[in-house]
């Protein structure tokens, strides 16, 4: 969440049964996203011959989008992250894509990264991976002067179908940044 | 009796059959169906399949003994090749559409056509042709041979009229019909068929096609296959010749019989 107008809006959304988007950046884009990639699983549906679009052929269809849209000067200023069977990938405003074991955009790629650099198996248990990510969220909490201790987490496991948690607050501890208050008179300056 | 409704349909087959927009009175659209003659003109095709392979094989015929065999096989994409029968040209029209189309497909999402999806469009595109005043129905039925990575293999049957049909076995072209007999024998043991098996059966197919006096060869013989981690793979020439020559240690020419139990080493 963010101490913008909207405290908690949904940025991350399934398509299809078992394939999660979250993206940051422009939210009416993101809703033009959702509105193609909704389409696109209805054409599935219409087509009534078994094939439905798995989380590879969306990172894939949405690399084209976004980089057709650049090169016409008129981008969907999004960074996206595409969650499915076996899949994690990235796409960004000007095409650009990569798949790995743990992806952050925006604040997260200086603040989170590191940490999941650091913390992240693959051998995560479920507990554990909403655990490390709760953490990075936190951090996150607290660097981002324009961040709200709301979050939502996302999961999609196997063949299930995707869920989306709703959004809840994260406890946090300001106890140790006890030191980086100043004095309350004066400027503020060294 | 008979022979006056022949004269009656006959003399009314050149009223009707100019425009491919106009029906018949018995229904039908003569067009479509002297399209479907040009396929059954060309020279045979066969295709069969097993669990995890798909085999398609021709019969290349030259015009003369000084001329090259007509090619019959075309590779469509890695997963994807047809076999054709009917006006070449056409065909090679209707390839490169296909190839077009698949390649397209692997661009946006990343992944192979799918190729009952890409069947059925083809099949709507022969459909268009036959509703409208200004073109012409395709003059050529394809046998399209594919392994999709979610489904399987697959076989299937286009034809100048927009109907698209799915095989596990089946043959085209001019005397196909012993091909089809030698396959309706055989097709029920295909599913658990070996690769190199599978060739030999279609290679028995096809002989029963050759007119009368001629011989299935290394010139003639054509074969491809697809399937489970094997990407289209065009066979002839001296690769062809490897299996006609099982064929003659099998002592099987087709002719709609052929021994069952021979087939089994």
């Amino acid at each position: 969440g963010s101490m913008e107008k909207y405290k908690a809006p949904r940025r991350i959304r399934t398509v299809g049964d078992n394939c999660l988007i979250g993206a940051s950046g422009e939210y009416s884009d993101f809703q033009s996203v959702m509105d193609t990639l909704e389409g696109m699983v209805q054409d599935d549906v219409n087509y009534d011959d078994g094939e439905k679009s798995d989380a590879k052929s969306i990172h894939s269809y949405l690399r084209a989008v976004m980089y057709q849209r650049r090169s016409k000067m008129n981008p969907l200023w999004n960074d996206i992250i595409i969650a499915g069977k076996d899949f994690l990938g990235y796409v960004d405003k000007i095409g650009t894509t990569y798949e790995d074991s743990f992806i952050a955009t925006g604040f997260g790629s200086y603040l989170a990264i590191p940490i999941l650099r650091s913390k992240w198996r693959p051998d995560l248990t479920e507990g554990e991976a909403r655990a490390l990510l709760e953490d990075c969220l936190r951090v996150l909490f607290y660097r981002d002067c324009r961040a709200l201790n709301r979050i939502q987490i996302a999961k999609v496991q196997g063949d299930d179908d995707a869920v989306v948690s709703d959004p809840y607050e994260l406890e946090t501890n300001w106890s140790g940044f006890e030191a980086t208050k100043g004095d309350m008179d004066g400027d503020g300056g060294w | 009796k008979s022979s006056k409704k022949a004269d009656f349909v006959a003399m009314h087959r050149n009223m009707y059959d100019t425009d491919v927009t106009v029906f018949s009175p018995e229904g039908r659209l003569l067009q479509v169906e002297y399209a479907m003659e040009s396929t059954k003109q060309g020279s045979a095709c066969v295709g069969l399949r097993s669990e995890n392979y798909v085999v398609i094989g021709a019969l290349k015929r030259s015009v003369n003994e000084m001329s090259s065999h007509q090619k019959k096989l075309m590779e469509i994409d890695g997963h994807m090749g047809i076999a054709i029968a009917g006006l070449t040209a056409d065909a090679r029209s209707i390839a490169k559409w296909m190839r077009n189309e698949c390649l397209n497909h692997k661009y946006v999402y990343g992944s192979a056509m799918p190729s009952k999806r890409l069947c059925e469009e083809l099949a709507d595109k022969h459909q268009r042709t036959t509703q409208t005043y200004v073109r012409r129905p395709y003059g050529v039925g394809l046998l399209v041979a594919a392994y999709d990575e979610a489904t399987g293999p697959h076989l299937f049957q286009t034809c100048p009229s927009g109907n698209l049909y799915e095989f596990y076995a089946t043959a085209i072209g001019a005397r196909s019909q012993s091909a089809k007999t030698y396959l309706e024998k055989h097709f029920e043991g295909f599913p658990s068929t070996e690769k190199d098996d599978l060739i030999v059966h279609a290679l028995k197919a096809l002989s029963g096609c050759v007119t009368g006096d001629g011989e299935l060869n290394k010139d003639n013989a054509s074969i491809a296959i697809v399937g489970k981690d094997h990407k289209f793979q065009l066979i002839e020439g001296e690769n062809v010749a490897v299996y006609l020559d099982k064929l003659e240690v099998d002592g099987g020419a087709a002719e709609g019989g052929g021994d069952g139990d021979a087939m089994e080493e």
